[in-house]
């Protein structure tokens, strides 16, 4: 018969965060981004198809890195979450904070209860009607919630990319500039000096969506011939 | 089929909304509520509840077009003046509704939902076809209800962006799907509307004409029909208007609208003759 060896509750845990770390930092950063037209969410990510950014409702956007199959499972499950809350109640009740809990509780019972935790990490983020309205939620694997301010960078060399953003980061920046700094920072750890297009996934969350294209969904996917328009602008 | 994890995760995958709650939470469907047929009345007495009434529907030159009057009746009684009957589906196309308003509102926001729902768990939108499909679906999911004398009956039309025309489709209370050419118009004043149609239509028509065209044969209805409301001057309402083309469904101003009612109603007048 096999011995059953005595491993602390303390050992289990730390080695469970540190199996999901491994895992998180070998994925490409992601780093989203609030700015005075509304949110810019902006990955690293070479496929055209496999989305590392999604649209959840009206106002609210996703954007992960990690293991493509979690994270993917987990905005199907948000989109389900939010369709059906706008459905039975309201659309203007469905909330960035309310999606963001029960991601924190789902990511908190795999963490604890299954066999092993999700290496996925998550940002939720809403635009309001005013930059003060924004909300940018940051989930972690082990379920762990953070309400940050002005930006959330994510991934393997979230470290570096974050002081590159947090340098230039400023509340008057527009997407072009938003998405300009995004990209710097992204290639803080790379021989070249900058990403091709193609290599980028860009999407936004428009605060005068309303307004400009008469669309109550603020999401919206940029192609590439707009990402390299929007790079190339000066300012 | 062995009951493998990989089994139950494909069967579980679904985009459809409708699919989801029907599973996980039955009691949000509009239909499939456990409902006594002692509660809905006798064939003699149906169960009174707003009715909504005639839906028009015409294709033109580089679109479609839906437009509703605004009346909701129960019985005798006018119960809405303002009722809403045609709503966008998604950015491509619209639909209408006749029959049982209550059931027909909430089958709406349903398959908005649904389209909304496979768009974005899919990141892509659905086919004009597979959009039409899904809504005889739903059509067909409330045919108990539709047996009690709750029927609903929705127009669907929409833009084929691939084939690059204006589609429209009809529907039976069993979920039936048609496709219809040129126009067509359904509930209690379709009757009046379609022949109105037949003479007012023509190929080619503008986006300005054909609102025109489906004003007027919305006139001719109420003309007929006691359920269906004309243009009301009085308290400046005109029916809800929308064209779906190339660029997307748009709803026509009221601005506009009055001034079309103002014309028909001013040609009429001055004509002074019964019809």
């Amino acid at each position: 018969m096999t011995q059953q060896f005595y491993v602390s509750p303390e050992q289990l845990m730390k080695d469970r965060a540190d199996f999901a770390r491994k895992g998180i930092a070998r994925g490409r950063s992601v780093v989203v981004i609030s700015c005075e037209e509304g949110i810019a969410l902006v990955a690293e990510n070479p496929s055209p198809s496999l989305h590392k950014i999604g649209e959840i409702y009206d106002k609210i956007a996703f954007a992960a890195v990690g293991k493509y199959n979690e994270f993917e499972s987990l905005r199907q499950a948000g989109v389900r979450y939010a369709d059906i809350r706008g459905y039975s109640y309201d659309r203007e009740d469905v909330t960035a904070r309310g999606l963001a809990s029960v991601y924190a509780q789902s990511l908190g019972a795999v963490f604890t209860a299954e066999q092993k935790p999700f290496e996925v990490e998550l940002a939720v983020a809403e635009v309001g009607s005013s930059q003060a309205d924004d909300h940018l939620y940051r989930l972690t694997f082990d379920g762990s919630i953070a309400d940050e301010k002005g930006f959330i960078v994510m991934g393997g060399q979230a470290d570096k990319v974050a002081e590159t953003v947090e340098g230039g980061w400023q509340r008057e920046l527009n997407f072009a500039g938003a998405i300009r700094l995004a990209m710097k920072g992204l290639v803080t750890d790379k021989e070249a000096g900058e990403l091709p297009a193609s290599a980028l996934e860009v999407a936004v969350l428009d605060r005068g969506s309303e307004g400009t294209r008469g669309s109550r969904r603020a999401f919206r996917r940029l192609g590439d011939d707009e990402i390299a328009a929007l790079l190339s602008e000066e300012n | 089929m062995q009951d493998t994890t990989a089994n139950q995760v494909a069967a579980n995958a679904t985009s459809s909304f409708t699919e989801h709650l029907q599973r996980n939470r039955p009691g949000l469907l509009p239909y499939n509520q456990p409902f006594p047929a002692a509660l809905a009345g006798t064939g003699s007495q149906p169960l009174q509840a707003p009715h909504a009434t005639t839906i028009v529907s015409l294709t033109y030159d580089g679109g479609v077009l839906m437009a509703g009057d605004r009346r909701a009746t129960m019985g005798n009684v006018i119960a809405s003046r303002h009722i809403e009957k045609v709503f966008p589906a998604d950015r491509y196309s619209v639909l209408g509704i006749a029959g049982t308003a209550g059931i027909a509102i909430d089958l709406t926001r349903l398959f908005q939902v649904e389209l909304e729902h496979y768009e974005k768990i899919e990141a892509t939108m659905l086919s004009l076809e597979g959009k039409a499909n899904r809504l005889g679906a739903m059509i067909r999911g409330n045919l108990p209800m539709a047996m009690q004398g709750l029927a609903v009956v929705p127009l669907f039309a929409g833009f084929d962006l691939p084939a690059g025309v204006g589609r429209l489709f009809s529907y039976d209370v069993t979920g039936g799907r048609y496709e219809e050419q040129e126009h067509h118009a359904v509930g209690s004043g379709s009757v009046f509307a379609r022949g109105s149609l037949k003479k007012l239509w023509r190929p080619g028509l503008s986006r300005e004409e054909s609102v025109a065209v489906a004003v007027e044969a919305l006139y001719d209805a109420a003309d007929d029909d006691s359920a269906t409301g004309g243009p009301d001057p009085v308290r400046q309402l005109w029916p809800v208007v929308y064209t779906v083309d190339r660029s997307g469904a748009r709803r026509v101003p009221d601005h506009d609208l009055a001034a079309v009612a103002g014309t028909i109603i001013e040609a009429r007048t001055s004509a002074r003759r019964e019809a």
